[in-house]
Parts: structure tokens; sequence; C-alpha cells
């Protein structure tokens, strides 16, 4: 049995491994002159994790049913590994450059990896905590790498005392749903939850929610994001804003689905409210900012409430379009994020919007794919982010919950002008101090890539490359 | 072999027009006008072969399926019989020869090519429409020969007459042919079908057949006829939907000639009768053509009488040869108002190109009260203009077929006399109504057409600047005048026998035409009394006699006559106020509404709405929301908490346990 269980965590385990090996191998070997390296073989590693999951097949359990290794997991993970792998490698400049680089950063994403995975993976709750917290406390040290930055070890402080009161949450609708069911496997917990839901558990499920909306940056949990997002190094919120809101919103669905799939009336109006209030709140609060990763931060407030759209429906449809939403929403930060990496002046980054001004003249072809990707954020057809809304406000239609999927257009068409003012910006502004900073390789690659899969995914013949499809079998793994 | 011609005569204008509209650099003014008119003449060329050469019965020629949905399958193609033969004919002729003329009228135009091309296309459409087999392709041509002619009629758009007057048309077109529309709507509704010979072979049942519209019952050959009419009564300028026509005058002469004289106005009348086979089983509806057609020819007669315009003149002479044209086709004798369609053409275009020649012999002025003394100056076109005025006025030997079985005369007086017989001899309800009508339009026509050609050639002259540097037009504008005054001579005698002089009503048109059995209006139109033949030669002699005495013998009455009848003299230079009542009923309600819809509508609802969303409430909440960001993490862990009891007491009031 044991072997058999091992070999359904073995890409888990693995990645324990390395990271603890490559932790063992910068504190005894050569330090901080070894990070190079160790950054490149992370994001090597993580790459070929994510191949391995994308090509296998099947669904397995391991430990009497508590973590579970089905297509909806490795659709996340292929998510989670690459988001992750791409940031990694666009990090590694910025923070050599600008003098940051610590050899902990890329074994702590992966171990922030390795907690997503088994988050994703998780059939119990107690599993669901583990990952969680493997997760988050990674997450909480790399927001704060930068010591000598005031901004940068408040966020990070911030980021864990929200988080730890997130994680109190979390814990105590956890108890309150053991109280009530007598168990913790997502499983058995269903077994309960469809035949009564007691009030005592569904207290217990809010809380629950509410600690997942807090990864998510769902409103009313929405507070510390832009705060963190700003003060910590650019690269870290690239990763703030990719793998981990992949992950959450994986977590989010299974959690649900998984183990309270019988009281989808009930979640599914917990979800319409932090879908409206996130949607509103965060195309609302974005065209105040000034600050671009402030509003990226808003921005990605705005979309989770849009993948929330569909996971309100509570449908296998509604499955489905979270799935492709967050595949959708990484490819486009990853671009966005590509660029924002390389915006620095006389050697030292920047992250005004006003310095965007004139950028189709000094860059044009960065600033056509920007545009492209302003764009599909805005969900202006027929790029792919329209797809995205499409599948979402479709799954909830069909649910018949016509008034969220107006408000969620409504709340669309105020979140396109700030994407639209910075399109302004670049391209009709005149130029004040301008970008100085080179465009390395790999964010231009990056950029491109992701411009041309956003511009091009939405023509007849290419369908979103298949991605509906494979969301579509990944939500069938999902309802039991 | 006809069939190939007849694709020819029908593509070759569209390559003409492409050619000359978008190679305009590669061919150049001069190779534009050419090919345009070469093309045209080949044509017209293939035209009277075909017309000579078509066996009886119908030819069909499919190109290509066009439409394929449902229940609804229509083909491109070609019906080919008399009908079509006919007005091939007419088409392609008067089109080669206005082509031909424009080669000299519009010399001195810097866009020569663009001209040709809206020429050719007018002439590609009017024969996609006299081709039709299905009435969607008739509509399609009915359509295109719209667009034409509004482009045509603003050919000079830097003249904003000539915009207003080529939106008057296409407005007042839209509404007729929203009739046509409907009333495809309705065949198709009814026989599940837009192809002709299936509508005619339903004709019968049709008219046994009710349709629910517009709160009641109708009888379905009556409504799809009666809709089919408002389309033709759009297109054909008659009375309430004519108000377009003589403000079209504001085109270049050759295009009032081509379209709004010649062709494309006498759509409406190839419309009532190719849709014969179910014209005549709507009695009703045929009374109500007769009534219009009756009332058209009367009232247009009587506001040209005192138009100073010589070429509004003519429009309204053509408006009122028009109601002649329905007058027949409404009383079944559809022979005669195909046989007055193919004569008028020739004269009518005759007498606008005429009008043309001298209009660029006066330097572009139209206002015959400066012209006068002009058949010294011009006298071929003088001579042109008069034969042109004999046809329509009629001229000829009364009783001649009496004696020699031949109509002797000029081309009106043989195919507008069978008019007036016919109107006599039909059975139908206002049969009596309309031939007092058309006799009293003849009197009046023969009275304008006269006033006309004394006003412009005869007298003194009244603009001496003008008239001293007055000269004939060159020969590409004259040779055009001449061909047409042969058939104006000439069109009545020799196509009187094919026409309208057979015994029964199948010989000639045979399928192409159908008449009911009860139907014997030709036949009877032969043996009408006496007074009834010699009365339109009458009021001829009458007209023409008038506009003796008041513009040679005493050119001071006009004018006491029209102080002494002050107000109907008012009344018919204003044309019966009929734009004025539209001005008042139509036009300001819908400026009003539309005025409205953009100030207060769409000004201050819309706009006011987003903008006021979009600079008051948008940016309140933003800076709401800036300031709720405080930084402080006690307000955020405080939100968390207010969040999570809101939805606690959300789920425990809002019913979610049981």
């Amino acid at each position: 049995m044991l072997s058999q269980d091992i070999s359904v965590i073995l890409p888990e385990l693995m990645l324990a491994i390395f990271a603890m090996v490559a932790l063992m191998a910068g504190a005894y070997g050569q330090g901080d002159k070894w990070s190079g390296p160790i950054t490149w073989l992370t994001a090597l590693f993580l790459a070929i994790l994510g191949a391995v999951d994308g090509l296998t097949g099947g669904t397995h359990t391991a430990f009497n049913g508590t973590f579970i290794d089905d297509p909806f997991a490795r659709f996340a993970k292929v998510i989670i590994l690459f988001g992750a792998a791409i940031i990694l490698l666009l990090s590694d400049g910025y923070m050599r450059k600008h003098k940051i680089m610590r050899f902990e950063y890329p074994v702590l994403i992966a171990l922030a990896t390795l907690g997503m995975m088994v988050m994703v993976s998780a059939g119990d709750l107690m599993v669901l905590y583990m990952g969680l917290e493997l997760q988050s406390l990674a997450l909480y040290v790399i927001a704060s790498i930068r010591r000598d930055s005031l901004r940068s070890t408040e966020a990070g402080l911030k980021y864990f005392v929200l988080g730890a009161l997130s994680s109190g949450l979390l814990l105590y609708g956890a108890s309150l749903v053991y109280g009530y069911t007598g168990a913790t496997k997502f499983e058995s917990i269903a077994a309960v939850a469809e035949h009564e839901t007691s009030i005592g558990l569904l207290f217990g499920l809010v809380f629950l929610c509410a600690g997942l909306a807090f990864k998510i940056s769902a409103v009313p949990f929405h507070m510390w994001t832009p705060d963190v997002y700003e003060g910590a190094p650019t690269p870290v919120t690239a990763f703030f804003a990719t793998a981990p809101k992949a992950a959450a919103a994986a977590l989010f669905a299974r959690v649900l689905y998984d183990g309270f799939g019988g009281a989808a009336h009930d979640w599914g109006q917990i979800l319409a409210f932090l879908a409206i209030a996130s949607m509103f709140l965060g195309s609302v609060a974005a065209i105040g900012q000034s600050n671009i990763k402030r509003l990226m931060a808003y921005s990605s407030i705005a979309h989770m409430g849009f993948a929330l759209v569909g996971l309100a429906a509570g449908t296998p449809d509604g499955a489905t379009s979270l799935l492709i939403y967050v595949a959708i929403y990484v490819t486009m930060n990853v671009g966005v994020f590509a660029f924002i990496l390389t915006m620095e002046r006389d050697g030292k980054p920047v992250t005004q919007i006003s310095d965007l001004a004139g950028l189709s003249g000094t860059r044009p072809a960065a600033a056509i794919a920007m545009l492209v990707l302003f764009f599909s954020l805005a969900g202006i057809p027929p790029l792919v982010g329209f797809w995205a809304k499409y599948y979402s406000f479709s799954a909830a239609v069909e649910a018949g919950m016509i008034p969220l999927a107006a408000a969620g257009a409504v709340a669309s068409v105020i979140g396109a002008f700030y994407y639209l003012r910075i399109v302004k910006i670049m391209f009709f502004d005149e130029v004040g101090q301008g970008l100085t900073g080179p465009m390395p390789l790999a964010h231009g690659v990056t950029l491109a890539v992701s411009a041309l899969v956003i511009g091009l995914g939405g023509m007849p013949l290419i369908n979103l490359f298949g991605v509906p499809e494979a969301a579509a079998v990944a939500a069938a793994s999902l309802i039991h | 072999m006809l069939e190939s011609l007849t694709l020819f005569i029908l593509l070759g204008p569209l390559a003409g027009a492409i050619l000359a509209g978008f190679g305009k650099t590669m061919l150049g003014d001069k190779g534009a006008m050419m090919l345009t008119t070469g093309i045209m003449m080949v044509a017209a060329l293939f035209a009277w072969i075909v017309f000579f050469s078509l066996p009886e019965g119908v030819e069909k020629l499919t190109l290509f399926r066009w439409v394929d949905s449902g229940s609804l399958t229509v083909d491109w193609g070609i019906r080919l019989d008399r009908l079509t033969s006919v007005m091939l004919v007419v088409v392609c002729s008067v089109s080669a020869l206005v082509h031909l003329y424009s080669m000299g009228y519009m010399e001195e135009d810097p866009a020569k090519p663009r001209f040709f091309a809206y020429l050719s296309f007018f002439s590609f459409a009017m024969l996609a429409l006299v081709t039709g087999d299905t009435l969607l392709q008739l509509f399609f041509g009915w359509e295109g020969v719209g667009v034409a002619s509004y482009l045509l009629i603003g050919f000079w758009w830097k003249k904003p007459s000539a915009n207003a007057a080529a939106m008057k048309a296409f407005v007042v077109n839209r509404v007729g042919d929203f009739g046509f529309l409907l009333g495809i709507f309705t065949l198709f509704f009814v026989t599940d079908s837009i192809d002709l010979d299936t509508i005619f072979a339903a004709a019968p049942e049709l008219a046994r057949t009710s349709v629910h519209f517009l709160w009641t019952e109708w009888n379905a050959a009556e409504l799809a006829c009666f809709l089919l009419f408002v389309g033709a009564m759009g297109k054909s300028a008659q009375l309430l939907l004519h108000t377009w026509l003589p403000d079209a005058m504001e085109g270049p002469t050759p295009v009032s000639a081509l379209i709004h004289a010649a062709t494309m106005v006498t759509a409406g009348v190839f419309l009532v009768c190719r849709m014969s086979p179910v014209m005549e089983f709507a009695p009703a509806t045929q009374t109500f053509i007769v009534v219009v057609g009756g009332m058209t020819a009367f009232f247009a007669a009587t506001v040209g009488l005192v138009q100073n315009d010589i070429k509004r003149v003519i429009a309204y002479s053509t408006c009122s040869q028009l109601g002649y044209m329905f007058v027949a086709a409404g009383v079944g004798y559809y022979q005669a108002a195909m046989f007055h369609l193919f004569t008028h053409a020739f004269f009518k275009a005759l007498l606008f190109l005429g009008a043309g020649s001298v209009i660029h012999a006066m330097h572009h002025e139209q206002d015959m009260r400066k012209y006068g003394g002009l058949r010294h100056k011009i006298p071929v076109t003088f001579l042109c203009m008069t034969l042109g005025t004999l046809a329509i006025t009629g001229v000829g030997i009364p009783f001649s077929y009496d004696l020699i079985h031949l109509p002797i005369g000029f081309a009106g007086f043989v195919s507008k006399d069978a008019i007036i017989e016919g109107a006599y001899a039909s059975h139908n309800a206002a049969s009596g109504f309309a031939f007092t009508m058309l006799v009293i339009a003849a009197a009046f026509t023969s009275f304008y057409s006269w006033r006309l050609v004394f006003m412009t050639f005869f007298g003194e002259t009244r603009d001496k600047k003008h008239y001293d540097h007055a000269h004939e037009s060159p020969g590409v504008m004259m040779w055009p005048l001449y061909l047409l005054s042969a058939g104006a001579v000439l069109a009545g005698m020799v196509f009187y026998y094919p026409f309208i002089g057979g015994e029964s009503a199948e010989e000639w048109f045979n399928v192409a035409l159908f008449m009911g059995e009860a139907n014997h209006v030709m036949h009877d139109s032969h043996a009408v009394p006496a007074w009834v033949k010699l009365s339109p030669f009458v009021a001829m002699l009458g007209g023409l006699l008038v506009a003796w005495i008041m513009y040679i013998k005493s050119p001071s009455l006009p004018r006491e006559l029209a102080e002494r009848h002050y107000g109907l003299y008012k009344f018919l230079l204003n044309k019966w106020y009929f734009d004025e009542l539209y001005h008042w009923i139509f036009v300001r309600p819908a400026m009003w509404i539309g005025r409205t819809l953009w100030k207060k509508g769409d000004g201050a609802v819309v706009d006011g709405t987003i903008n006021g969303l979009a600079m008051g409430v948008v940016p309140f909440f933003t800076r709401l929301a800036g300031r709720a960001q405080s930084g402080y993490v006690f307000h955020y862990a405080f939100v968390m908490l207010i969040g999570i009891s809101i939805l606690i007491t959300w789920l425990s009031v809002g019913g979610g346990a049981h």
C-alpha cells in the first residue's frame, strides 16, 4: 500500500527533496553565489514536473483518499508549475541587477509551489491546511525578502498577520465542519452535507470560504493585496499574481465541489456575494491608481471576481469556466509582468503608470504587445480575455444566475476604463522621461509569446489551444 | 445563342461600370467613355437581335444558386420572354444613346469616368430587374436602380439642391420599396415561394385565400397586388409618391432622359405587367390602379401647364404619361401599357435630350422665360424637338385604321389613343373616370408641350447675351437625337401589329402576359364608337390652338390670365402644395422626433447617465475605496470580520440553513 501511495505523491515528494537539497547546497555551499544555478535548476525542475503532470492520465488516490491526483489537480498543477517556472526565469535578472538575489528565493518558490501542489490535490481538510500553510509561510518570507527595504518588510508583515487571521478563520471553519459531520475527508463531509445542511455546518462553510477567499484576495478579504503587491519586490508581485491565485482558485473549487457538492445552493450565494463585491471594488478602485503594481493588484481582485462568477453557478460548466479563466488569467499576467519587470530608468526600477507615456514611440513592439494584453484583460473580443469572461458568464446564465452575469458585464465595462487608460497613455501621451532599461531576451520572448497566444487564441481554428476541452475533462473529474 | 447574347447584355454593363469606376487611372477619361459606350452599343445591338429572334414561350437560364435557406431557395437566373425582350430593347437602346450623348454633354465635367460608371451600373441594375425570374432578383434590380438614381441625381454633389433631391428621391422610393417588400413577403407567406412561375400557378388559389394583416382579413391576391403596386407607385412617381421626380431633374440632363423618363420610372409599369397573372385575380386593386393612374395623368398635366423650367415641364409630362400606362395596366390592357412604355421611351428621351441640347446651347440656362426665337440658332434641335412634340401630343390621321388597317400617325398617336380607347372599352369600375381624366390630360399635354416649343423656339429672344452665343451641339449629341426622332415618328406604326394589333390576347406576348377569361379589353378597344376615337385628337387640337393663341398670337395673354386667376395659378405653380403638405405632415414631425431623440434622448438621457456614472458615481466610489485602503492592519482585519459577519447573517437569515 505504502509504495502505491508513494508513487502517487512522487512528484510532490521529489520537489520536496529537491527543495531541501537546494537549501542544503546553498547553506553549506557557496551561498548566494550559487543562487543563479539554483534558480535555473529550480525553474527547469518545475517545468519538467509540469510536463510530466501534463502527460500523465487517470485518477489515483493516496493515503486513504486524503490525497487525490486526478485530471483536475493536474490541470491546476500544470498552470502552477509553468507559471512558477517562468516567473523564476524572469526574476533572475531583476533580482541580480538590484542586488536582492538570495539563494533562498528559488528554494522558497519551490516550497511554495510544493504547497500549492498539495493544496490542489487535497482530499481532506488536514491535507488542505498543510498545503496551504506550506505555501503561505513561504510566501510570507519572499514578500519580505528585501530585508533592508521598509516597504518590503511591511508588506511581508502585513501579509503574515492577516494571513494568520485568515488561517485562524479557516481552521475555525474546519473544526466546525468536523464537529457537525464527524469527518475531515471531503468525501465523508459531502456524504453528510448532501442530506442536511445544519446551521453549524453552514457556519463552518462560511469560515472555510473566508479563509480561501483571503488567498484569492476576494473582497472583502482582499485588503492585503494592494499593499503587498506594491511593497514586495516586483518579481515577487509577479509570482503572487500568478501561481498562488491559480492554486487557491482551484482549491476553492475542490473544497466546494468535492466536499459540499450537495450544498451548492448555499455556497453559490456566498460566491455570488464575493464575486460581485470583487468585480466592482476591483474595477472601481483600480481607476484611482497611479502605480502599475497596485493597479495590477486591483486588476487581480476584479479578475478573481469574474472567475468566481462561473464557480458560483455550481455546475460542471462553472468549474470548467473557472479553470479556463485561471489559465487565461495567468497567461495574461505573466506577459504583463514580463514587461513591468523591465520598467526602469537610469538603472532604478520604476512602477508609475505615467512612466509608460509614449511607449508606442520608444518601444513600438512592446507597446503593441501590451496593447493586446490590456485589451484582453479588459475583455475585448476577439482576444482571449473575452472568451474567459464569456465562459464564466455563460455558466452563470445557464445556472439561472442572470443578474450575476449582468453585474459582471457592468463591472467589466467599468474595468475596461482603466485598462484603456493605460493604452491611451502608452499610445497618445507625450513621452515624459521615458524608460531607459534594456529588454532582456527572456522578457521579450515571454511578452511576445503571451501576446501572440492572447491575440490569436480566440481565432476560429485555434479554439483557445484546446484549453476548454482539457478544462472540461478536468472539471468532470471533480464532480462525483 | 440567345442565352449568351442576353448574358452579355446583362453582364457587359456591369463589367463596364466596374472597369470605368475602378480603373479610371488605367483607362483615362477617354478610355472609360469609349469602353462603357461601346459595351452599351453592342448590348443594344444584341437586344434588337434578341427582340426579333425570340421564339414563343419562355426561355430560362439559371446562373447560380443565390440563396438557400430553409424553404427559400433563390436562383440567379434570366427569364427571357416577350416582356423581357421589349424592356431589353428599350433599356439598351436608350442607354446606348444616352451614353453617346453624354460624351458630348459632359465634355467639360472633371469626373467623366465616375459618371459613365454610374450610367453603366444603372443599366446593369435595370437589366437585372427586367430579366429577373424571381421577385428577389427583381427587387435586387429595383434597389440597384434606386441606388444608381440616387448617385446620378446627386452627381453634382457640390450643389446642395442636388444632394437634397437625391436624398428625397431615395427616401420617397423607400416608402414604395417597403410596400414592395411587404408584397413579396405576402406572396412568400402564402405560396412559400418567390419564384415567378410558382406564384403565377398559384394565382387562382391566391384569389380564394385570405390572409390576416393589420387586424383584418384580406384577400391574398388583392393584398399582394396592392402592396406590389405601392412599390410601383414609388418607383414610377404616381400620385402621393410623385414628389421626388421633378426634383430629380437636378441631375445631369442625360440622366433625366435615361432614368427619369425612359427606363427606371417605367419599372413600376413593367412590374404590374409582369405580375399580370396575379393582377387579373385582384379586381379591386386593378380599380385602384386605374384611379391612381388617371389622377396622376390629370394632376401632373395640370402642373405642367405653368412650369417655367424646361426640364420640369418634361418631368411632369413623364409623370402624366406614366399615369396613362398605369390606367392601361389597370384595366387589363397590358399590351397597350407596354406599347406606350415602348414608344414613350423614344419620344420622351428625345424631348429630354433635345432639351439638353437647348440647355447646352444656352449655357445651362433652364428657364424657358429666358429662351425664345431659338429656331434660328439651333434649327436641327428645333426640328427634333418638334418631332418629339408631335409624337407626345398624338398627331396622326384619325380613322386611318378603319380605312387601311394601319393607324397613320406619330408614335404617341398610336399608343396613347389605344390606351384611351382601352380605358373606355373596359368594364373596370373606374373606366369612365379614367377615360375622362385621360382625355382632359391629353388636351393639357398638347398645351404644355406646344407651350414649351413656342416659348423656346418662337417669338423674340428674352436673353440676348446667351442667345447670341447659342450654337448647335456637336455630332455625338445630335446623332442620338436623329435616331430617337426616327423612333418617335415610326415606332407606333411599325410595332402596332405586334403589340396591340392582334385579334387574340395571346398572339404576340403569348405567355408573358396573362388576361383573365372575362378580360376582352384588347378586342373591345378596337370597336369603340367613333367619337371616342376622335376625342383625343380633338383634345390635342384644342390644346395646340390655345397654346398658339397664348404664346404666338397674343403673348401678353398668359400674364393676364395668371393675374386674373391668381389663386389657381399659384396652386398649379406650387404643384398643388404637395411638397408643403408633406413637409408639414411628415418631414417636420420626423425632424422633431429626430431632434428630440438626439438632444433629449441621446444627449440628456444617454450621455447624461453615462457621463454622470463615469464622472460622478464611479469616481466617488474610487475615492471611497482609496480611503478604505488606509494601510493599517487592524482596519484590514476589521473589514475581513465585517465581511464574514455579513455572510453569516445573510445565510442564516436568508434561509440558507434548513
